[in-house]
């Protein structure tokens, strides 16, 4: 394969390659390059195009266009705004525009317009005479010098901060060249004006010398600093290339080009390992590449071009073709270098044997692992293959490391494995229909994941999820993240309906983890389509409950309470598919976990009742408490009661609130449900409230129409009696200043029972029909007190006592009269005789009683209270229980 | 002690640790808050606190001045008002009123509100209305925890029981998840995740979603079973008298945070306040004792004590130097010990041996048992006439209605009336409350209700049968104590002797009549490690069970204890009975439990905290 050193040339003792990467598939007419502001991106990325930027008459507008890195056209559109000066790119490719006035336009990949800023308000009367975009470790920054020969940074566009920087001595117009770099985190301009060289920086403006690069030289009329910021290269106009540190500390070399025209533009080609850094230089016809060893490359050049430079190589953009400028990595080197005995070259010969079905192949392997360097051979095998552009070229290559793998023992495949799978994505990502050129090196460097992010910024969605799955990415970062970037740029197609974008997002994005449709809903929101916001949401509750519904299409109903309430909120349904399917904890409360954002954005896109059901469903009580304190001043009253209605919890919470802060909306909740018991019971509660009888009783009667409404007879009887007891209390209370306001009946007619008050007391009694027993009680319970043993007889004997005689007993010995207590002891009952006998203390009474009655527990009860004096009694007692218990 | 140890016991996790930490956090926030200051703590935390920080504390961290929130006009002096709360808008408007007055006054001063667990937006807003957001600055303490004893754990939220059932207010869940997850992360990870109960899902839930949201590192697991479970799942066994002496001693003299108050009648010198907890040597013996026996072990321990007193006879000068530098002490403090559990005691006899309260456990007895209900019937009846006791009738009559599901028609209107005319008809809200946690209803007709409830509750999932449940709730509350006391056994049979010195069961607790259903039910899911073969018993506690198993992150070794120790997290509040009953369990199944509760319950403090507080005092 002797034609892949082809293109080989040496500098020095590295070589330099150019290789072909696209056939540009634009048609930039006569014209060319010539005449217009080009940009292109680094790391293969998009360029775009200024034509005839000098062109001012409304009649003809120069044309702004953007291509993909192939010459793929994106979009082509005439500039309307001011007259541009410098254009370039962001590092999240979003094109920037500087105008003359100072204001920068930016645009993203599809010319549609994003935003804009301005570089100071003097600019528009100095005007910029140029420009540069740089990149920083902070972001994409834009420098200017204005007509005043003032510098102006902006070292993060995204963050913008603008400073002025000293004035240069000496400086009228614009410098003969400059340019910015980053250095110790800070950022500096370096220019030359004439002679003198300059670093300016925030504070000062210092005159330098770059070591070895005296006056005899000449002036430096360009400049150039390396991709990484590390070396700087100076032009004088003697046609003298020096090139050194950046900090102006070392110098490399100084080169003599024996041009002393100034070139058009001049690039660092470097690589990281780099064996021999270069300069390449271009002039109208010439491409000049100058080595720091002294040697030179020429090239000629029959087509103005640009030249990018990148973190290993110069791309060469024409109008007709695209190529890369680098240096041959040092592994491809020892692979492919003429009579090279690397180890990987015998490989790769052994290989080539070995298909060639030739004994020869034993010979190389051989050798190979004579010097046991099989492992190494096919290590520069697979690292070669990465730095190879040609497909071909990587398979042999990646064939003869797996040839050579066959005949390791404890050899990991993964670094094979995995550069197969990146050179695979590297090599449909260079596709010129995607066109992205990037190189194995700029592919690690710009990590996998902003790969797919540019791939998704490009709108090639499917591209980026057949990568992710083919890279195995989890799907939190990999598909689920492009599908809510397709999501999200879908809800802002204006020419679908609300109702088909919904349904193309639901069904592809359906159940993947991770997809914020809270994200989704709020760009609908933005774009100003609160409808269909709307119906990306309530996708949610599918989502978490069921993902086979989501397939169906239609929005299904999974019966979680969520669900629910897109029930009441009727979207469209689909009765069909009331299947349930488990819904799995985790996912539950993954999707819960959100919900503290969601429901400020559904409050924000007006959509209470479902931010309420949410918040409710969130369980966490200071969301809802959140959601109906705004849905309180938001809506009237009718509507926000209507809308707790539907939420008990809410509502409850809401309640909460009501009773400690407003008392009276609570009435009003509890009449717009209709609830009359809550409604009579808080007339009940208010009636304790009132400090006059008769607004008291009103309030009373208006919870009896309550309870009457909510058909609690009970209560509405209970509280008429109430109400009839209080006109009774107040009245005797008028009469005989008793103080009964407000007792209960008990406690009336204790009181009254005490005052003497007999016939009040019948008349309760009979007024409230109270049963006999509570009558007695009362009456004995009085008469005890008041010490009325007579009358107590006497009441004693008027009829059949309906509680007993043992309470007699027990009202007696409460007065500690003994005696009075003995003569009831004979009516009590005979279960309760015994107990009559010892509560009078009457321990032999007792054990006869229990004894005739042979009862052993009584009879036990009995002995435990005997004391050890009661020696007979015990005796008697223990005899007759054996007897007993003979029986 | 009368039980054995059949398995050696596990060692507790050193719950220290937390009132540490809470204590830290306190400290910070004082810190944050530079200069003298005057705090106000809300009353319920006066106790809590003085766990936590004593004054002197306090002091060293430039409290100057202590004052209890009495909801009026303050007195203080100082520029700086620092407020020590529970997350009340009540007590929130009272710190706006103040903060107004000032204003109004001319005065300017510094405000500082710390809010224990944590700050509700509603209280935020309070402030915000009243245009003091501004001007007060707030704080969280989180302090979830407070351990009363080696065993027991309390978040001291008695408002979490009427709050979170009756009033239907969830906004303690987050707490109780914190709570759990504060547990989990000290002395985590836990294995296994048991629960029943709507509100035990939701803590559950909510402590999954805390877990999730940081990063699990593998630690050795001290805790390695949770039982979660609803107050509401269970409450027979709070209205249930307390005979086990820890009980005793909460029922009648109130245990305040793990301090109790012995009356004037109980102690010779006035009102003392004694710690009860393990630390307690006589205590610790006594406090699962079932009260018959309490007695008997007092005076054992009283004759011991002697014969240790008496060793100084014949001692000569050294052995007495070394028995008073060594041993006099310890025996003088459990000579006081002794002396006060005693005369305790006798207080508690006096009350509890009287023929009324006699009958009270054997009305209790027919109630759990079922037979006899006319009889239980005119005894309340009777009970209610004669004002023995309004909270004891209510208690009463709840236990009826739930061991019999329902009160009939008939003496469902009369003993309501009855309670009325006895105690004002105020109480008309009372058993509106009652009704609506189920907690004394009237008989359904028929079954229909219920079917249709099941099957309705077949149709959909947790959230949305909660929804449901709660339409239905006061319709169809219902208990089925009758059948899960079949199912589970929960009677003993009554015609054998029940010895109270060996119990061989849970029942002792209550006097070998009752085996707590809570208790219970813990006992039958550790033994079957889930619910498997208990789905009948679930059914007929309307479900919400789950048994999960955590185990993310576990570093469980051989040998760890962990697996055998459990902590069981009452929702709504257990009382001293379950705890007890749950020692016993450790002991016989070599468990240790430990007792997480929103707070120390007994039958009154439950029923109390459904009356409506706004009305006359209540006269008991």
């Amino acid at each position: 394969m002797s034609f892949i050193t082809a293109n080989w040339n040496p500098l020095g003792d590295a070589f330099y390659r150019k290789t072909e990467l696209y056939d540009m598939c634009w048609n930039l007419r006569d014209s060319g390059l010539r005449d217009s502001l080009v940009a292109a991106a680094h790391y293969g990325g998009p360029i775009a195009l200024l034509r005839e930027p000098q062109r001012r008459s409304p009649s003809s507008r120069p044309q702004l266009e953007i291509y993909l890195a192939s010459g793929i056209s994106i979009t082509s559109f005439p500039w309307k705004s001011g007259p541009v000066v410098h254009i370039g790119w962001t590092v999240t490719d979003e094109l920037l525009c500087v105008q003359e006035d100072g204001s920068v336009l930016i645009y993203n990949l599809f010319g549609s317009f994003k935003r804009h800023f301005s570089m100071g308000q003097e600019v528009v009367q100095s005007q910029v005479l140029e420009a540069k975009v740089f990149h920083s470790p902070y972001g994409t920054g834009v420098a200017i010098v204005t007509g005043s020969s003032r510098f102006t940074l902006a070292t993060n566009i995204d963050d913008l901060k603008l400073r002025r920087l000293p004035e240069v001595p000496g400086l009228h117009g614009k410098p003969s060249s400059w340019l910015v770099l980053t250095q110790d985190r800070q950022t500096k301009v370096i220019l030359s004006n004439g002679p003198e060289m300059f670093v300016l920086d925030n504070t000062s403006c210092t005159p330098v010398c770059p070591p070895g690069l005296s006056p005899q030289y000449g002036s430096v009329v360009h400049m150039c600093v390396s991709f990484s910021y590390k070396y700087l290269s100076l032009f004088t106009d003697t046609g003298h290339l020096w090139t050194g540190s950046s900090n102006l500390q070392d110098k490399l070399s100084i080169v003599d080009t024996k041009k002393k025209t100034t070139p058009n533009q001049m690039v660092w080609c470097c690589r990281p390992q780099s064996q021999q850094l270069s300069v390449v230089l271009m002039w109208d016809r010439l491409l000049l590449v100058a080595g720091i060893c002294g040697d030179t490359i020429q090239f000629p050049v029959d087509d103005p071009c640009v030249l990018v430079g990148e973190l290993d190589g110069v791309r060469i953009i024409n109008s007709t073709n695209q190529d890369l400028l680098q240096e041959v990595p040092l592994v491809c080197q020892d692979i492919f270098k003429i009579a090279s005995m690397a180890p990987g070259a015998l490989l790769l010969e052994a290989h080539r044997e070995y298909e060639k079905s030739s004994q020869k192949a034993d010979e190389y392997l051989r050798e190979i692992k004579e010097q046991s360097m099989l492992g190494e051979a096919v290590r520069q095998c697979v690292e070669a293959a990465a730095h190879e552009y040609d497909a071909n070229t990587q398979k042999s290559l990646l064939r003869a490391a797996s040839f050579g793998k066959c005949f390791l023992v404890d050899f990991s495949p993964d670094q094979f494995v995995t550069m197969c799978r990146e050179l695979r994505v590297l090599n449909t990502v260079r596709d010129g229909a995607v066109g992205l050129p990037l190189t194995h090196t700029q592919f690690k460097q710009l990590t996998l994941q902003v790969l797919i992010d540019r791939l998704v910024y490009r709108q090639f969605y499917p591209l980026a999820i057949e990568i992710c799955r083919y890279l195995k990415i989890p799907d939190y970062q990999g598909v689920s993240r492009v599908l809510k970037h397709w999501a999200s740029c879908k809800v802002q197609q204006k020419d679908l309906s609300d109702e088909a974008i919904a349904r193309a997002v639901c069904v592809k994005v359906g159940d993947a983890p991770g997809v914020s449709y809270s994200d989704i809903a709020a760009k609908a929101y933005e774009c100003g389509r609160t409808e269909l916001a709307i119906k990306v949401v309530p996708y949610l509750c599918l989502t978490c409950a069921c993902a086979c519904a989501c397939a169906c299409v239609c929005v299904c109903v999974s019966v979680t309470p969520v669900c629910l309430t897109c029930v009441s909120l009727s979207l469209s349904l689909c009765a069909r598919h009331l299947s349930l399917s488990p819904v799995s904890l985790s996912q539950l409360l993954d999707f819960e976990a959100r919900s503290g954002e969601q429901v400020p954005l559904l409050l924000k896109m007006k959509r209470s009742q479902l931010a309420l059901s949410k918040a409710v469903e969130s369980g966490d009580t200071d969301l809802v408490y959140t959601v109906v304190t705004y849905l309180k001043n938001e809506l009237n009253r009718g509507d926000f009661f209507m809308m707790l209605r539907n939420q008990p919890v809410a509502q409850s919470l809401y309640r909460q609130f009501c009773k400690l802060q407003e008392q009276e909306t609570l009435k009003d909740l509890y009449n717009q449900d209709d609830d009359h018991q809550e409604l009579a019971n808080y007339y009940i509660t208010a009636s304790y409230r009132e400090k006059r009888l008769e607004t008291r009783l009103s309030v009373l009667q208006k919870a009896v129409d309550e309870f009457n409404k909510a058909k609690n007879e009970f209560a509405a009887k209970a509280t008429e009696e109430e109400m009839r007891l209080l006109r009774f209390q107040r009245k005797l209370d008028d009469e005989k200043g008793a103080g009964l306001l407000g007792l209960s009946l008990q406690e009336t007619m204790e009181v009254l029972l005490s005052l003497g008050l007999h016939k009040h007391t019948e008349q309760l009694y009979r007024d409230f029909r109270l049963p006999d027993k509570r009558y007695w009680w009362l009456k004995l319970k009085s008469m005890a007190e008041k010490h009325e043993w007579e009358e107590l007889e006497k009441f004693s004997k008027s009829k059949k006592s309906p509680i007993g005689y043992l309470a007699f007993v027990d009202v007696c010995m409460k007065s500690n009269n003994k005696s009075e207590a003995r003569k009831y002891v004979s009516k009590v009952t005979p279960e309760q005789k015994v107990r009559a006998h010892m509560v009078i203390g009457d321990l032999e009474g007792a054990a006869d009683a229990a004894i005739e009655r042979r009862n052993d527990s009584e009879m036990g009860a009995v002995l435990s209270r005997c004391s050890t004096a009661d020696c007979l009694l015990i005796d008697r007692l223990n005899r007759a229980r054996v007897s007993a218990s003979k029986k | 002690m009368a039980h054995s140890a059949r398995r050696d016991s596990p060692k507790l996790p050193d719950f220290s640790l937390l009132k540490r930490l809470a204590k830290d956090q306190l400290v910070y926030l004082l810190e944050q808050l530079p200069g003298k200051k005057d705090l106000f703590i809300e009353a319920d935390l006066m106790s809590p606190l003085d766990r936590i920080a004593n004054v002197s504390t306090l002091k060293q961290h430039e409290v100057d001045k202590l004052y209890k929130v009495e909801y009026k006009p303050i007195v203080s002096t100082s520029d700086q008002l620092c407020f020590l709360i529970r997350p009340r808008i009540k007590t929130v408007k009272w710190i706006c009123d103040v903060a107004n007055a000032d204003k109004a006054a001319g005065r300017f001063r510094r405000y500082k509100i710390i809010f224990t667990p944590q700050k509700f937006y509603a209280c935020e807003s309070v402030l915000e209305e009243q245009g003091l957001f501004g001007d007060v600055t707030t704080d969280e303490w989180s302090f979830y925890l407070l351990p009363l004893d080696d065993d027991i754990i309390s978040m001291e939220l008695p408002e979490f029981f009427r709050d979170n059932f009756l009033a239907g207010d969830q906004r303690w869940v987050r707490t109780a998840g914190s709570t759990l997850h504060l547990l989990h992360s000290i002395y985590g990870p836990f294995s296994k995740i048991y629960g029943i109960g709507r509100c035990s899902k939701m803590v559950y839930e909510s402590w999954r979603e805390q877990v999730e949201e940081e990063e699990t590192k593998a630690r050795q697991a001290e805790i390695g079973n949770v039982f979660l479970i609803d107050r509401d799942v269970d409450f027979v066994t709070p209205l249930c008298s307390q005979v086990v002496y820890e009980g005793l001693v909460d029922d009648i003299f109130k245990i305040k945070c793990g301090c109790v108050g012995f009356g004037t009648d109980a102690t010779s010198d006035k009102n003392v306040k004694v710690m009860l907890n393990s630390q307690d040597k006589v205590f610790n013996e006594i406090r699962n004792e079932h009260f018959s026996n309490v007695f008997g072990f007092l005076s054992q321990k009283a004759r011991n004590l002697q014969t240790a007193y008496d060793k100084r006879r014949g001692m000569d000068i050294k052995q007495m130097k070394t028995f008073v530098s060594e041993e006099l002490k310890g025996l003088k403090q459990e000579h006081r010990l002794l002396s006060l559990h005693i005369s305790a005691s006798e207080t508690i006899m006096k009350k509890k041996t009287k023929q009324d309260f006699q009958e009270m456990l054997k009305t209790e007895h027919s109630l759990l048992e079922g037979f006899e209900i006319r009889e239980c019937i005119s005894f309340i009846e009777e009970h209610i006439i004669r004002l023995v006791s309004m909270i004891e009738s209510l208690r009463l009559l709840c236990l009826l209605s739930i061991t019999e599901n329902g009160l009939l028609p008939k003496d469902y209107r009369s003993l309501k009336a009855l309670f009325l005319q006895s105690y004002g008809v105020e109480h008309l809200l009372t058993f509106a409350n009652l009704k609506q946690l189920g907690l004394l209803v009237e008989q359904q007709p028929g079954e229909t209700l219920t079917a249709m409830e099941s099957k309705v509750g077949k149709l959909v999932n947790d959230k949305t049968a909660g929804k449901l449940t709660d339409a239905f709730s006061s319709l169809a509350k219902k208990s089925n104590f009758r059948a899960l006391s079949r199912k589970l056994n929960l009677v003993p049979k009554s015609d054998e002797e029940y010895n109270l010195r060996v119990p061989r069961d849970m029942a002792y607790i209550f006097s070998g009549a009752y085996i707590p259903l809570s208790c219970k039910l813990i006992e039958q899911v550790l033994e079957r490690g889930g619910w498997t073969g208990l789905e009948e018993v679930t059914r007929l506690l309307n479900g919400h069970e789950f048994s999960v198993t955590g185990n993310n992150g576990a570093d469980l070794r051989a040998n760890n204890d962990a697996p055998r120790i459990v902590v069981v997290m009452f929702l709504g509040g257990c009382t001293f009975s379950e705890i007890s009953a749950l020692r016993f369990l450790g002991k016989e199944k070599g468990y240790k439990f430990i007792v997480v509760t929103t707070a120390i319950t007994n039958s009154s403090r439950l029923l109390e905290a459904l009356l409506e507080n706004h009305m006359r005092p209540v006269n008991t």
